[in-house]
């Protein structure tokens, strides 16, 4: 079982998106705040530590959209934001979860 | 050699690092500790506004005369609330500000203790970056890091949260960090300014577009010699005003909503599009999808974010304006463009820009030119936000850069009267005159009794026309005539709260000879409410109703 649906994978374009961000309180309100005030749904969010670089790598799983180029661009703007890159949907940092993610 | 400061004396003396020398704010329990230190310091003053809205507009006000980042200071809670006004302003119009509010104890934030508020949490979306900051330690790095975001690349707004405890805790110093400015842009590629010099030589009907990142560059005369150099028609926006002065013979004023019939009828028929610094606002380019139809466009902007964010460029260059400018000159062509220039003036011919009444000074134009012609070009003017405003940008002759204050993106109506009180606070030896209306003024009217305080010599020129003339208008022309909650039916009497304030006052309306009277009040020292009845029917026309193509103009 993958965390998504294939099915639902062809019917909805999906992006996922890898971003090196500084580990500290406020950097994902930061991220995730440019998408909700867009009422831009981010369907998934995965992020952790990266060694002991201080360092944070969010994943953030979003619907194919036209504003996508711009949010990215407006993500790379913040300050806590080290890198951002693209990915296609078949990227697999989402597949192995979906046993967490099952309806009771 | 070392010292043991405290976070509040820390954070005072990285202000005097900083170069900053005035300040202003308001006081409250969680920011004592860093007012205590304030008082100590014999570099900084402090003005002490009415409200603290009033001293964040007080602080944009020294920022957007000077350009350099200024400060304000609020207490936790309620303090902090009353700023977010200023600082959303802030944001809009990329106006470098540092905000510093007081947090309640670090133990006790979460707790909902007395005045607590998520500072941090509610300054996200509308700052360039916030901090709370942890220990007196980290305000080493989080001042001069402030004034360095706020002052580099696009300007914006940096608030710092700086819990009371943080403030009161005393740490051994032995070294000073370096003073934050801002950072070298990076360099322009130059392919991509040759470029786009080859398409402006080769373009036929060229238009420069000139938005506010031409001042906040400083690169309004580079700007002016790009367009004499290849005959570039020129527009501004709001934001852009005085980058190009208006009676220069390139100039057509303002583009979009409130430009003149001739500016926007150019934009549909120009074949290459210059934007600079300009951010493709709706208000300039109403529907967008009509705005400039046969053109290409260059964009020169220093936030790559701004690239191709409503409208896609042939060339987008993300660059310092001035550093962009500086290369493309050389690679510019002289050009004298006949054909353009003529059709520009055939257009403008007519369809011109009109100014009834310009001539009464009892009239709204007639008002506005008369201040003008009270003053020279040193003069600052600031602007409230409604029909006010707009008819001041349309008929101000404004011919330097600096010298127009208005709230462009966020439309702030109670910005005029602190941002006024700031610039006069920033820049003493000039004259500036705060053009605001009935509605607007009471926004912000405790701040009289700071320019009173701070005897700046700002005149108001109060533009009474007993009602929120914009929100009038809009009923009257799009919502059937009916008139809601537009029209006030008492009227303070604006004269008596002057005077009730500490500054002087006058009444246009009673003057025999209000030209006379307007020079006499203009050229006394001090601050000064000067009070016209206006007509609550004038429009402010043309305009492009909201939605509407820029060739769709109403009115005049
Ligand atoms: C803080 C704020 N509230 C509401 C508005 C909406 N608004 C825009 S213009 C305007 C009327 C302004 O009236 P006044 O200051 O008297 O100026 P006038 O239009 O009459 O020249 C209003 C209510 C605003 N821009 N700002």
């Amino acid at each position: 079982m993958n965390a998504i649906n294939r099915q639902e994978e062809q019917a909805i374009a999906r992006s996922i998106i890898e971003i090196d961000v500084n580990n500290h309180p406020g950097v994902m309100s930061h991220v995730v705040g440019l998408f909700s005030r867009r009422t831009y749904n981010v369907e998934g969010i995965l992020c952790l530590p990266v060694g002991q670089s201080g360092l944070s790598r969010i994943w953030l799983l979003v619907n194919e959209d036209q504003r996508l180029p711009q949010m990215i661009k407006q993500v790379e703007k913040l300050e806590d934001v080290i890198t951002i890159r693209r990915h296609n949907a078949d990227h697999t940092v989402f597949r192995d979860l979906g046993h967490f993610f099952q309806s009771s | 050699m070392s010292e043991t400061l405290t976070g509040a004396q820390m954070t005072v003396r990285l202000l005097e690092r900083q170069g900053i020398r005035i300040v202003t704010g308001y006081p409250g329990g969680a920011i004592l500790p860093i007012y205590d230190a304030l008082g100590q310091s014999t570099v900084i003053r402090h003005v002490l506004a009415r409200h603290e809205q009033g001293a964040g507009f007080i602080a944009q006000g020294m920022a957007r005369v000077s350009g350099l980042p200024a400060v304000c200071l609020a207490s936790s809670g309620p303090g902090a609330t009353n700023l977010l006004t200023a600082i959303a302003d802030a944001k809009l119009d990329s106006i470098p500000l540092v905000a510093i509010t007081g947090q309640v104890p670090r133990a006790m934030i979460g707790t909902d203790a007395f005045q607590e508020v998520d500072t941090y949490g509610l300054t996200i979306p509308i700052t360039k970056h916030n901090f709370l900051v942890t220990s007196a330690e980290e305000l080493l790095e989080v001042i001069p890091r402030a004034f360095q975001i706020a002052a580099s690349g696009r300007p914006g707004p940096v608030l710092i949260d700086i819990p009371k405890d943080v403030q009161t805790q005393a740490i051994e110093i032995s070294h000073w960090p370096e003073p934050g400015g801002a950072l070298p842009a990076p360099a322009t590629i130059t392919e991509l300014t040759e470029q786009a010099a080859a398409l402006i030589n080769s373009a036929a009907r060229p238009l420069l577009y000139l938005g506010g990142g031409v001042i906040h560059s400083g690169a309004s005369a580079a700007a002016v010699e790009l367009a004499e150099k290849s005959s570039l028609p020129t527009v501004m926006t709001l934001m852009a005003l005085g980058a190009m002065p208006v009676d220069h013979p390139l100039s057509m004023g303002m583009l979009g909503m409130h430009g003149a019939r001739y500016t926007n009828l150019a934009l549909d028929e120009c074949d290459l599009l210059i934007a600079i610094g300009a951010r493709f606002d709706d208000r300039a380019t109403g529907k967008v999808a009509q705005f400039c139809p046969n053109a290409k466009i260059i964009h020169i902007d220093i936030d790559p974010a701004e690239l191709d964010k409503i409208k896609t460029a042939f060339i987008g260059i993300q660059s310092d304006v001035q550093d962009a400018l500086n290369k493309l000159l050389p690679a510019v062509k002289q050009n004298s463009r006949k054909n353009w220039v003529d059709r520009i003036q055939t257009l403008k011919n007519q369809f011109p820009m009109q100014l009834p009444d310009a001539d009464n000074p009892r009239s709204h134009f007639g008002l506005i030119r008369t201040v003008a012609a009270c003053l020279d070009d040193s003069a600052i003017i600031t602007t409230d936000v409604g029909q006010h405003q707009m008819w001041v940008a349309q008929a101000y002759p404004l011919r330097r850069p600096r010298q127009w204050l208005t709230s462009g993106g966020l439309g702030t109506m109670g910005f005029g009267v602190p941002a006024a009180i700031g610039a006069a606070i920033a820049e003493p030896e000039r004259t500036v005159v705060c053009f605001t209306g009935d509605g607007s003024i009471l926004m912000n009217i405790q701040e009289l009794v700071t320019a009173a305080e701070e005897n700046v010599n700002v005149k108001i020129i109060l533009m009474n026309n007993a009602s929120l003339g914009l929100v009038h208008q809009q009923q009257t022309l799009f919502y059937g005539e009916r008139l809601f909650a537009s029209q006030f039916k008492a009227m303070p009497d604006f004269i008596k709260i002057a005077q009730g304030c500490g500054i002087q006052a006058i009444d246009l309306d009673q003057a025999s000879n209000p030209c006379a009277t307007l020079m006499e009040a203009i050229s006394r020292q001090g601050p000064c409410l000067i009070h016209a009845s206006i007509d609550a029917t004038q429009k402010v026309y043309p305009m492009v109703p909201p939605g509407a193509a820029n060739r769709d103009m109403i009115g005049a």
